[in-house]
């Protein structure tokens, strides 16, 4: 077990995140009114807390409420009528207050890994309506996509074998923050 | 998919529905639960996913039904499986054609998922063990309607908070009544504590084995109860005469406006549909402020998608 990441590292990086997607996504420029309409959805269960840290990081900075949801993206798998899915997931909700039409979501998950989840996630995004645009932030970016998908905004870089677990820990949901490769 | 935790998880094995009485309360609960997941998707812009996509679900009803019979389709179409109706009046079973053969032919052309309603009592079980596709209960006989069961609890529970230590009436024709059996086993595994209200002539002669209470008097009991649940009186069912006229049931058992000043205020009231209005329930009840009636469709809504989506997972693994 390897630590990569303790709870300073974590917090540079969400501070590092927010900076970029203020730079990236509410620039004000003298003809066009500030882009502030940008929202942030989390992955059940660790992009949740990632979530709500991030869009109260983002409420302060630009000193407006930056609303927060969570995604369930159970029924979106790509691997629930697979016979080798090890785990049986379970359902749970939704939880999105807000309309996300012409929003620019900031869609944010732990590990960035295989594509799958932020495939899955973005397809249950437009079943709930049509955003502007959404951009992926990650704690942590791993080597090994199964899909051509990107983080825009990414943490950590790490290439751990495949036969390793990337394990995010965080104090809301599992008392510490830490990241330790297994 | 992201990481797991590798925490110690419940995990639903049944690739059947067919009854609540054999179910555990941590499985009732997950039913619950999962339900929960389902209930957003009714009400957002694209109102499907997409988790049963491929998927063919039979609605296999030999009786009539409305609310049921709608619910699973909807349920089915919006987790994206395509429905096929099977009636029994424009089928071959009019020409003689057994249970067991209908349905091998039906899963002959690649069905996953027979949704079943016969008035005989174990219908679905029978072909649970003779077919590989997934069954579930939509009602048979006099036994259960465990969706039915399913979304009552949910209702509860969903206003409650629980179910524990709530007194739970069920009022009417029991004896002839799934849902009430499969209410009560629902009900009592959460907690509750169930009562069998009606005329002796309706509450079955074997009850004294059933874990509820039984009184032949709804004024004893209406000031007690946090939950009412009025059954249709089913007149296609009875025979014989079990009360001496309409007017003489719907004065005794009947949920009457006045009756319902001696409830407590915040007392649930609720119906399997559909409702005699002005028989076991005056209208000005049926639509009142404690009624929760139509949350009980908009939620077996719900119920039926976690549900169909549940016995498919247990099927998908183990194949």
């Amino acid at each position: 077990m390897k630590a990569i990441l303790d709870s300073g590292q974590i917090e540079q990086i969400l501070q590092d995140l927010t900076s970029h997607i203020i730079l990236d996504c509410c620039q004000t420029s003298s003809d066009t009114p500030p882009r502030l309409d940008i929202a942030v959805i989390g992955i059940r269960s660790r992009g949740e807390v990632l979530a709500q840290r991030l869009s109260s990081r983002l409420s302060r900075k630009l000193g407006k409420d930056v609303p927060c949801g969570t995604l369930d993206i159970t029924l979106y798998r790509d691997d629930l009528n697979s016979p080798h899915g090890t785990a049986q997931p379970q359902v749970r909700t939704t939880e999105i207050g807000f309309d996300i039409d012409d929003k620019i979501i900031i869609l944010i998950d732990d590990v960035l890994y295989t594509g799958r989840s932020a495939r899955a996630a973005m397809d249950a995004l437009i079943d709930l309506g049509r955003p502007k645009a959404i951009k992926l932030a990650v704690l942590v970016d791993r080597l090994g996509r199964e899909l051509p998908i990107q983080a825009d905004y990414a943490g950590y870089k790490t290439d751990a074998a495949p036969d390793k677990l990337v394990q995010v820990s965080l104090v809301e949901s599992d008392g510490k923050d830490e990241v330790v490769i297994e | 998919m992201a990481l797991k935790r590798k925490s110690k998880q419940f995990k639903w094995h049944r690739k059947h529905l067919l009854g609540l009485r054999e179910l555990s309360a941590e499985e009732i609960t997950y039913i619950l639960d999962t339900a929960k997941g389902f209930e957003q998707i009714s009400t957002r812009s694209v109102k499907k996913a997409p988790p049963l996509r491929g998927k063919v679900v039979v609605n296999l009803f030999f009786e009539d039904s409305t609310r049921t019979r709608n619910s699973f389709a909807l349920a089915a179409s919006r987790l994206s499986a395509d429905v096929i109706e099977f009636t029994k009046k424009a089928s071959s079973v009019s020409k003689g054609e057994t249970l067991l053969d209908t349905a091998r032919n039906l899963e002959a052309m690649g069905i996953d998922i027979i949704v079943i309603r016969h008035s005989a009592g174990g219908a679905p079980r029978l072909l649970s063990r003779n077919i590989n596709a997934c069954v579930v209960n939509a009602g048979d006989g006099f036994c259960e309607h465990p969706t039915q069961g399913l979304l009552d609890v949910y209702t509860i529970r969903k206003i409650k908070g629980t179910l524990e230590g709530l007194k739970i009436a069920i009022v009417g024709d029991i004896t002839h009544s799934r849902v009430a059996r499969s209410d009560m086993w629902a009900m009592t595994k959460l907690g509750a504590e169930v009562i069998f209200v009606g005329p002796p002539t309706l509450i079955p002669a074997q009850v004294s084995r059933l874990p509820v209470k039984v009184s032949y008097s709804l004024d004893e009991v209406i000031e007690k109860v946090d939950v009412i649940n009025m059954l249709r009186i089913q007149f296609e069912r009875l025979g014989g005469n079990p009360f001496p006229s309409i007017r003489e049931y719907s004065h005794y058992f009947g949920l009457t406006v006045e009756r319902m000043k001696r409830a407590k205020p915040d007392i649930l009231v609720m119906h399997p549909g559909p409702i005699n209005r002005g028989l076991e329930m005056e209208s000005e009840v049926a639509d009142g402020d404690n009624s929760v009636i139509l949350q009980q469709v908009a939620n077996g809504l719900a119920v039926r998608m976690a549900v169909l989506f549940l016995v498919n997972q247990a099927a998908a693994q183990k194949s």
